[in-house]
């Protein structure tokens, strides 16, 4: 089977102003990241804020271009199409974003903001087209009564449930999900987690999931991939990195999410100060200023990802 | 072993006018202690009326149509309801600080940070300038500040988020007060971070004995940090336990509902129970029980009257029908 999504040494920077007859700074979002994206599969990103987890659901989806490296989506080179080229392969892509009041026209029907993607994408008249919609809000748990209404009248969770409708009207292989449930309360995150699973079954979806929250990408993933500051650190089958992490960074980042248990003790590994600036980037490995296990090579040399086998890549000096 | 009382919250009622004659009733008679030293919790989703809570108990009321209807709110004896605007705001910093979950903004962008916290601390206490300044560079070493002289000449827009927080949470305990609000005071912070200032809390509630009162969404958060855990529900109190009762044995359908939603790192499940529906409008409740329409064991009688809160063994509450059965069960 072929990845239904490459990305290859992918590199995205920003310009952050320049000083009087200064250097112009320059922010290094993305940072020489590869993965792929089989289809049917699950594959999530996590990190912090800043990572540089959303830029890379951007590249993908071509909002925005790489400097450098090449995206492969369904075994054609998008990163250098122009907007127009792109156009038709919009319909395969599709995106839920994380918050489900700016992603909607308050001043649409909201059977109008699911029927949209159909006007763009097909011929259908625009009876089908409304009667695709009130069929899509149905199958995410909406009623046909709600199809009349303004998003306005919609708690967060089922706003998010008519986001999720509009990215199905066109029948996409891919769903990008940037940060789909993080705005949600636990009793409504849940029934969206649940939805956006039974949905995958039911249209053998491809997902890209961009979240920073570790137990919420456990429960849906198949595969996960780690960024710390523009770079991919590790890359592992969800059993793997859960049960086996293997970089310093992964290991802090579990062990610092809080456990719903007052009754576990766990070891837990606080890393000191921050992440670094974007601008002025480490030299050698991105992490060593917080790496409990920083040596000098770390401080002078850029680790390479290593497969370890079975598809547990990882970037680091010491493993 | 009974401790000694720090705040006492009794049958607190906030009401929010909404134009000339409705009004919603966001915090429904909330009765709720904390001891000296003890964090304890309060959980709930958005809009159960968690902030209100504690917005109610600091009387930051002023610029909102909020209003306290009833109840008292003892702080040490003292019912800070009867309180003049001037002995309030005394006591606001000196005896109670808060915490919120959005550092950048409740810092002011234009002060640089030693002048912030100097400020606060001269307004309280009868130090000088140049004593102001040094407690202010003690507290900014306190809370985990690395190289404090520098850090407190800055701005607030230099800061990053957990260095912003530990300023807060410097400037909340500058006076050494006996009791710490903090809303959502990592929400907003990535989970490194939260990890730190955890652990900061935690040091300075050990150190310098500091009731907490900790208000979250994160279950996570409270099994962690509290030894006692409050659940709200629409404005109401729906259960209330030590905190390994809490999770080892939820009472009140919505706390089990709660628990069991939350996906738990390492348990390799692919679904989640989740709770239908979802929280009522406040202005639109239903009669009885609040979470009846939502409930799983709802019977006819809960979508009639709304059960009381029952105080039950083992210092527990719970405001459920179910809850009846146990035999210590007496009605509050």
């Amino acid at each position: 089977m072929n990845p239904l999504v490459q990305v290859k040494n992918v590199s995205k920077t920003f310009p952050a102003g320049q000083k009087l007859f200064g250097e112009k700074s320059v922010v290094h979002a993305v940072n020489r990241i590869s993965f792929e994206i089989m289809p049917g599969e699950t594959f999530s990103i996590v990190g912090e804020s800043g990572c540089g987890k959303s830029t890379t659901a951007r590249l993908v989806n071509h909002l925005l271009t790489p400097d450098s490296g090449e995206i492969w989506f369904d075994g054609k080179e998008i990163s250098s199409m122009s907007e127009n080229e792109m156009r038709p392969l919009r319909k395969d892509m599709q995106m839920i974003f994380q918050d489900p009041n700016g992603s909607l026209n308050p001043r649409m029907r909201v059977e109008d903001s699911v029927a949209e993607p159909l006007l763009v994408h097909t011929n259908l008249s625009a009876g089908e087209r409304l009667k695709r919609a009130r069929e899509l809000l149905e199958i995410v748990g909406l009623s046909a009564k709600h199809a009349r209404r303004y998003p306005h009248e919609f708690s967060g969770g089922q706003r998010q449930r008519i986001g999720i409708a509009r990215a199905l009207t066109v029948r996409p292989k891919l769903i990008i999900a940037d940060e789909p449930v993080s705005s949600l309360d636990v009793s409504i995150q849940a029934q969206v987690l649940n939805l956006m699973q039974r949905l995958q079954d039911e249209f053998q979806l491809t997902y890209l999931f961009i979240s920073h929250d570790l137990s919420v990408v456990e429960m849906i993933s198949d595969r996960i991939a780690v960024m710390y500051l523009g770079c991919i650190v590790e890359t592992a089958p969800k059993a793997e990195l859960y049960g086996n992490p293997r970089h310093p960074y992964t290991k802090a980042l579990l062990s610092a999410v809080p456990v719903p248990d007052p009754k576990a003790k766990k070891e837990r590994v606080i890393l000191q100060g921050d992440i670094p600036s974007a601008i002025h980037l480490p030299e050698g490995c991105l992490f060593h200023t917080r790496c409990p296990l920083c040596t000098d090579v770390c401080r002078r040399q850029h680790p390479e990802p290593r497969d370890l086998g079975s598809g547990h890549i990882v970037a680091c000096h010491h493993i | 072993m009974p401790e000694e009382l720090l705040l006492d919250v009794r049958h607190l009622r906030t009401e929010f006018s909404q134009g000339k004659k409705s009004s919603v009733v966001a915090v429904n008679d909330v009765t709720f202690q904390i001891r000296k030293g003890e964090i304890l919790g309060l959980v709930g989703e958005s809009g159960c009326g968690k902030s209100v809570t504690a917005l109610s108990i600091m009387q930051l009321l002023k610029d909102t149509p909020g209003k306290i209807t009833n109840g008292e709110v003892c702080l040490e004896g003292k019912n800070l309801l009867e309180c003049s605007k001037e002995e309030m705001r005394k006591i606001r910093g000196e005896n109670v600080a808060m915490i919120f979950q959005e550092p950048m903004s409740s810092l002011n962008p234009a002060m640089r940070i030693d002048a912030q916290l100097v400020e606060a601390i001269r307004l309280h206490t009868g130090k000088t300038r140049r004593e102001a300044e040094e407690h202010a560079l003690k507290m900014l070493g306190l809370v985990g500040i690395p190289d404090p002289a520098r850090v407190s000449r800055n701005y607030p827009h230099q800061l990053s988020g957990g260095m912003s927080q530990r300023v807060m949470i410097a400037m909340a305990m500058s006076c050494d007060p006996h009791l710490l609000i903090a809303d959502e005071p990592t929400t907003a912070l990535d989970v490194t971070i939260q990890a730190q200032i955890l652990d900061l809390m935690r040091k300075i509630q050990r150190e310098i004995h500091t009731g907490i009162l900790l208000i979250t969404h994160d279950l996570g958060v409270v099994a962690e940090m509290c030894s006692r855990v409050i659940v709200m529900y629409a404005g109401r109190i729906v259960e209330e336990a030590p905190v390994e009762l809490l999770f080892s044995s939820p009472m009140h359908p919505y706390t089990k509902g709660l628990i069991a939603s939350v996906p738990k790192l390492g348990s390799g499940v692919k679904s989640l129970p989740s709770i239908p529906g979802s929280v009522p409008d406040l202005s639109m409740m239903p009669p009885g029980c609040k979470f009846a329409p939502r409930c799983r064991y709802a019977q006819e009688r809960c979508r009639k009257e709304e059960p009381p809160l029952l105080e039950l063994a083992g210092g527990r509450k719970c405001r459920c029908v179910l809850a009846e059965d146990d035999k210590e069960a007496t009605a509050q």
